[in-house]
């Protein structure tokens, strides 16, 4: 069992936890994920690696609420144990000195980029940053991601607060107007953000970097879920990945897998929501 | 009762298991096949002749002691039975009901010449059964060595090398990759076929015994590698029984369709994960309406099977028609490697074969998924190395099936994330890794290996005698009678 050591709204729809997983701590690096089961009855799912602490032993790791298991999670307090964190796994991320490098983060994996991010600036690269997110209240960490960027460009779709735009927008701006100076580019965040950041990169010829989110069983090679189709084969996110050469992934068979157990997820959120009111409820009647 | 002559002995007939109903069972995940009772069980060993030269034994890979263990159960000591079970045999609840009888021991006993064999799997069975209720055979630890000893993988061929070990007083950690030790006993093989009950009993009862460690979650390889095991961790040896769980899928058009999945990823989800019981638990599953299953294994059987039953869980809830499920295998009737018993209970249920059929291309529709599969007929021409007849296509018989899920169940390989930073552990060119038939020594100074890793998928006993074999030679090793690789250390 690990225990929840800590635990923080980053935003209305993003937490963060820190575990006591000493052994996974010990071996853990940027880019790499653990996969994780609430209880008996819980499913594996991945969540990345947003940070670790060897001496103190433990794991950071920052989900958004977007199904049945997240939400759960969400509801755990330090204290409470989760029966599995299983890690690390993937390969870690490909941290050098590129020159200058741009990283852009949508959302929850704004926490997920920070960590990259500081890697990069450590190893010397002139650190462009781009965070997104829909609106205001869901961006989190502006100020650590301005500590290890270089220049730092924030938006929200709603243009709630920094400018209103897609964070597309900003990455073809620079593109265009340093032709030639980018050397790599990081892009985490939804599928479908990651692909229109691999649109965007593709004309300038610009290396892009993506971590892909599949969905993942065992995340050790063994079931072929996380597979996703790249230009030289099928390749398994989980001991591949899970990051990739962007301009080789097609995207539209990764969405498209992505939304496999669509009725599922919902039939399961319902579920939970039930639960959660009927607990509710029974407190409220006891006290 | 008088003991009754050879003569009579032959006309007992062989005892049929009690089983659910074919239209029960395909709509639970309860177990088939029921155990003989007590009566049942004595009638059927006293069909045993008592061979002196029992050549039931030669065809079991553990060479369990068949006519004694036999014999005990016709004078009513189950307990003696157990005994004599258990000298070579672990996991006889397990083996019982299992292992591929009709190619092993009861492939070789002499009633099988003229009828039919000794039901030896439906005794190990029941012995087995009896043993997990009562616990008559102890499992004692002799004095403690001091040496440590790490097990990665816990399926059969750790399971039993990790026993073997602690009764000799060896300090044993099991570490395994899933958070439930078992291997493909717990991920694979259906709860209708062995129930995990009967798993969990005796991998709990050794643990509780032996004192051995039980560590998942733990990936070798990424959370400790080999050589970390060997060094900072303090291991003296190292038994790698990690099985051959890397699915294959087909090189044809459309495998990463909505829809195609490996027979690994639907029997994790099923078994493991306890799909059949979503939402109350939360993995979810899939099953199509119309399900091709690719490949005639034990592994093509389970998918096969489960597929069934969850389209008639399903067809409870809403009142459809369940489905069909196929089994699309490019040789014919013969040449099927599943146990006899899988098949048959497959038949029963429904399951539709289609021999001598190959799949060339997946189909999907706009939204990316499954609808659809096209097919070309086979014949068989001359035996190939493996001594089983080629399948040839047939030029021009292609044919579409209407299908909107696709199994692939067409073997395995050994993970290789084992093997990271693992330097001097040699492979083979299908990545199984080298080592000693008789002593698993691998060409790595103290690590061993056994099952599936080294021979490619193959069967639970096999990864059991390996595993038995295997801790035979550690503890000459920990003991210092032997060092394999004195030059090299
Ligand atoms: C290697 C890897 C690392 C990951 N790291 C993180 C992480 O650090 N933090 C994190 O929040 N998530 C991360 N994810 C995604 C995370 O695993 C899923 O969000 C999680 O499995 C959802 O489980 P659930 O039961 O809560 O929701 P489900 O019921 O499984 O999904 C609910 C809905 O959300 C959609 N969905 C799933 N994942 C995402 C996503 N990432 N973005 C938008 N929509 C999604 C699903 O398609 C579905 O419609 C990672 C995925 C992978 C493969
Ligand atoms: C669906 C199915 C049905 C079958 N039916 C039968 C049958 O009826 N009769 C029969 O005799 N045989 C059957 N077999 C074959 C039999 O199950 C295998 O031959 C046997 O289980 C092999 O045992 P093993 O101990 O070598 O490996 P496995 O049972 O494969 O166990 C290996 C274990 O190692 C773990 N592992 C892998 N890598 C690592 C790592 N890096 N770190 C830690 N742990 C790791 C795995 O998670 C797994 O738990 C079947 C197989 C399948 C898949
Ligand atoms: S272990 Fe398997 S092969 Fe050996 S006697 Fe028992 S059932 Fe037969
Ligand atoms: S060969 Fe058959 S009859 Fe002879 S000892 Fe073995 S089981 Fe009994
Ligand atoms: S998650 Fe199973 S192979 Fe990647």
């Amino acid at each position: 069992m690990y225990r929840i050591l800590h635990k923080e709204a980053l935003s209305e729809v993003t937490k963060l936890m820190v575990i006591a997983a000493p052994e996974v701590a010990r071996k853990a690096r940027p880019g790499q994920f653990v996969i994780v089961r609430i209880d008996e009855r819980g499913e594996r799912i991945p969540l990345t690696i947003a940070d670790y602490d060897r001496e103190a032993g433990t794991v950071t790791i920052i989900f958004q609420e977007v199904g049945k298991t997240t939400m759960h999670l969400g509801t755990l307090e330090p204290g409470d144990e989760l029966a599995t964190f299983t890690g690390p796994l993937g390969h870690p991320t490909e941290i050098e000195n590129y020159g200058t490098v741009v990283c852009v983060g949508g959302g929850t994996s704004i926490a997920i980029i920070f960590p990259i991010a500081r890697a990069l600036k450590e190893a010397g690269n002139r650190v462009i940053s781009i965070i997104g997110a829909r609106n205001k209240d869901l961006l989190f960490w502006e100020d650590r991601m301005r500590a290890v960027s270089d220049e730092l460009i924030v938006c929200t779709d709603d243009g709630s607060y920094g400018r209103k735009a897609l964070v597309t927008e900003p990455l073809r701006e620079l593109l265009e107007q340093r032709d030639g100076e980018i050397a790599r580019v990081w892009a985490i965040g939804p599928a479908i953000m990651m692909k229109f950041c691999a649109l965007t990169t593709k004309p300038f010829g610009v290396k892009t970097i993506v971590s892909l989110n599949t969905i993942m069983i065992d995340g050790t090679g063994m079931c072929g879920g996380c597979r996703v189709q790249l230009t030289d084969g099928a390749k398994f996110v989980c001991v591949d990945g899970p990051e990739f050469d962007a301009h080789q992934v097609d995207w539209d068979l990764l969405l498209a897998r992505q939304r496999f157990y669509l009725e599922e997820e919902k039939l399961a959120v319902e579920r939970w929501r039930h639960q959660c009111q009927l607990e509710a409820q029974l407190t409220a009647a006891g006290a | 009762m008088a003991e009754l002559t050879n003569r009579e002995r032959l006309r007992v007939p062989r005892q049929t298991m009690p089983r659910q109903d074919p239209l029960a069972r395909r709509a639970n995940f309860d177990e088939v096949a029921l155990g003989f009772t007590p009566e049942l069980a004595r009638q059927e060993a006293e069909r045993c002749l008592q061979c002196a030269k029992p050549h039931c034994v030669e065809g079991c890979p553990v060479g369990v002691l068949i006519p004694e263990f036999i014999l005990a159960l016709r004078q009513g000591d189950i307990e003696g039975a157990v005994r004599a079970m258990k000298e070579k045999n672990n996991l006889p609840a397990i083996c019982g009901r299992v292992c591929p009888q009709e190619t092993q021991c009861e492939a070789r006993c002499v009633l099988g010449k003229k009828g039919e064999p000794v039901a030896i799997g439906r005794l190990e069975r029941f012995v087995g059964d009896y043993e997990l209720e009562h616990h008559v055979y102890p499992l004692e630890r002799a004095t403690p060595t001091g040496k440590r000893v790490a097990i990665v993988g816990s399926g059969p061929a750790g399971l039993t090398c990790a026993v073997d070990l602690g009764r000799l007083g060896h300090e044993v950690t099991i570490f395994e990759s899933l958070h439930k030790p078992g291997g493909v006993l717990v991920y694979g093989i259906p709860e209708f076929r062995l129930p995990k009950r009967v798993v969990y009993a005796e991998i709990d009862y050794a643990a509780e015994c032996l004192g051995i460690k039980v560590h998942p979650d733990a990936v070798i390889g990424r959370l400790y590698t080999i050589d970390e095991l060997l060094g900072e961790q303090g291991f003296d040896a190292v038994f790698l029984g990690t099985g051959a769980g890397l699915p294959t899928f087909l090189r044809i058009p459309g495998i990463n369709y909505n829809g195609v999945l490996s027979a690994n990823e639907f029997l994790t989800r099923v078994n493991l994960m306890k799909g059949y019981l979503f939402p109350e638990y939360d993995t979810p599953v899939k099953v199509g309406r119309r399900v091709a299953v690719i490949g005639a294994g034990n592994v093509a059987m389970d998918s096969a099977r489960c597929s069934l039953r969850l389209q008639a869980l399903r067809a409870q809830e809403t009142g459809e028609e369940p489905g069909e499920v196929h089994i699309v295998y490019r040789r014919s009737r013969v040449e099927v490697p599943a146990r006899a018993e899988e098949v048959h209970h497959a038949e029963e249920e429904g399951v539709i074969f289609d021999f001598l059929t190959n799949p060339v291309e997946i189909y999907g529709d706009e939204h990316g998924n499954v609808c659809g599969m096209r097919c070309i007929r086979m014949e068989l021409g001359e035996p190939d190395e493996s001594g089983r007849r080629r399948p040839i296509p047939i030029e021009g018989s292609e044919f579409d099936m209407d299908v909107d899920m696709v199994i692939m169940a067409l073997g395995t390989r050994p993970n290789p994330l084992v093997f990271n930073e693992a330097g001097g552990l040699e492979r083979t060119k299908w990545g199984t890794v080298v080592a000693d038939q008789e002593t698993g020594r691998t060409t790595k100074p103290r690590v061993w290996a056994g099952g599936d890793v080294v021979t490619g998928a193959a069967t639970v006993i096999s990864a059991m005698g390996a595993g038995k074999r295997a801790a035979a030679d550690i503890d000459r090793f920990l003991r210092g009678e032997i060092n394999p690789w004195q030059d090299s250390v």
